[in-house]
């Protein structure tokens, strides 16, 4: 499965020996790029005890596999992943993983960025952050994740 | 119509979704806005500034012109923060 959305963790051995086989009727991957997100136990200078991720079901899907599909057309790239978790989190636990695989190194790693950058921007998936002394605030969007998806819209 | 709220949008309006029915005068996204502002102070507060919500009709995204019809879903959110 090429892209998920899931309460439970997952299992980066498992995902790594996915993608290190071939894909079907095609050449094994000379290299594989992968991203994972993690909850920090910090944010703007206050700790961080928990994290509540929202999303929306259905439009959720609908975008991470629109932007999977973006990366696999722009690329030549055997496979590519994306992972993303719903629900409760806590700090170390991981949130979200991009990966893709290629012949060469210069196609995995920029579409594994490319991936990154447009989930970051476009999936409707929202964070709460809950604070040692219970404090619940919605995190806001921050300008430089705009700025990294401009980025793929100027070159080609 | 069904509306979606996500969010600091659902919080204020204590809903996650609700019907709205729809009539002539809702042509436009902004037009529905105006009917659901009157709805409580919850949604008046939830979509008070536009410039801070997103809207996305049957789950793409849309300007607040874009045309609503009576079976869309029409959601409301902050810009997104994921990943």
């Amino acid at each position: 499965m090429t892209i998920r959305v899931q309460e439970d963790d997952f299992d980066l051995t498992r995902i790594y020996a996915e993608l290190r086989e071939a894909p079907t009727g095609q050449h094994t991957p000379g290299a594989i790029s992968l991203f994972v997100g993690l909850v920090r136990d910090m944010n703007n200078n206050h700790s961080v005890a928990a994290m509540t991720l929202e999303h929306y079901p259905g439009m959720t899907e609908t975008k991470l596999t629109a932007i999977h599909d973006a990366a696999m057309t722009r690329w030549p790239l055997g496979k590519a992943i994306i992972i993303h978790r719903v629900g409760k989190l806590y700090p170390n636990d991981q949130i979200v993983l991009v990966g893709a695989t290629s012949s060469h190194r210069q196609a995995a790693t920029e579409a594994t960025a490319f991936m990154m950058d447009y989930l970051k921007t476009e999936a409707p998936f929202w964070k709460s952050e809950q604070t040692a002394d219970g404090v619940t605030e919605w995190v806001s969007t921050r300008e430089s994740d705009m700025t990294a998806r401009s980025r793929w819209q100027e070159t080609k | 119509m069904n509306i979606r709220y996500f969010a600091w949008l659902r919080e204020h309006i204590g809903a996650s979704s609700e019907d709205i029915a729809h009539d002539q005068t809702m042509k436009t996204v902004s037009d529905l806005v105006d009917v659901l502002r009157q709805q409580s102070t919850g949604h008046q507060k939830a979509l008070a500034d536009m410039t801070l919500v997103r809207v996305a009709v049957n789950q793409v995204y849309v300007d607040i012109d874009h045309p609503v019809t009576a079976h869309d879903e029409v959601a409301f959110f902050p810009p997104v923060t994921g990943g």
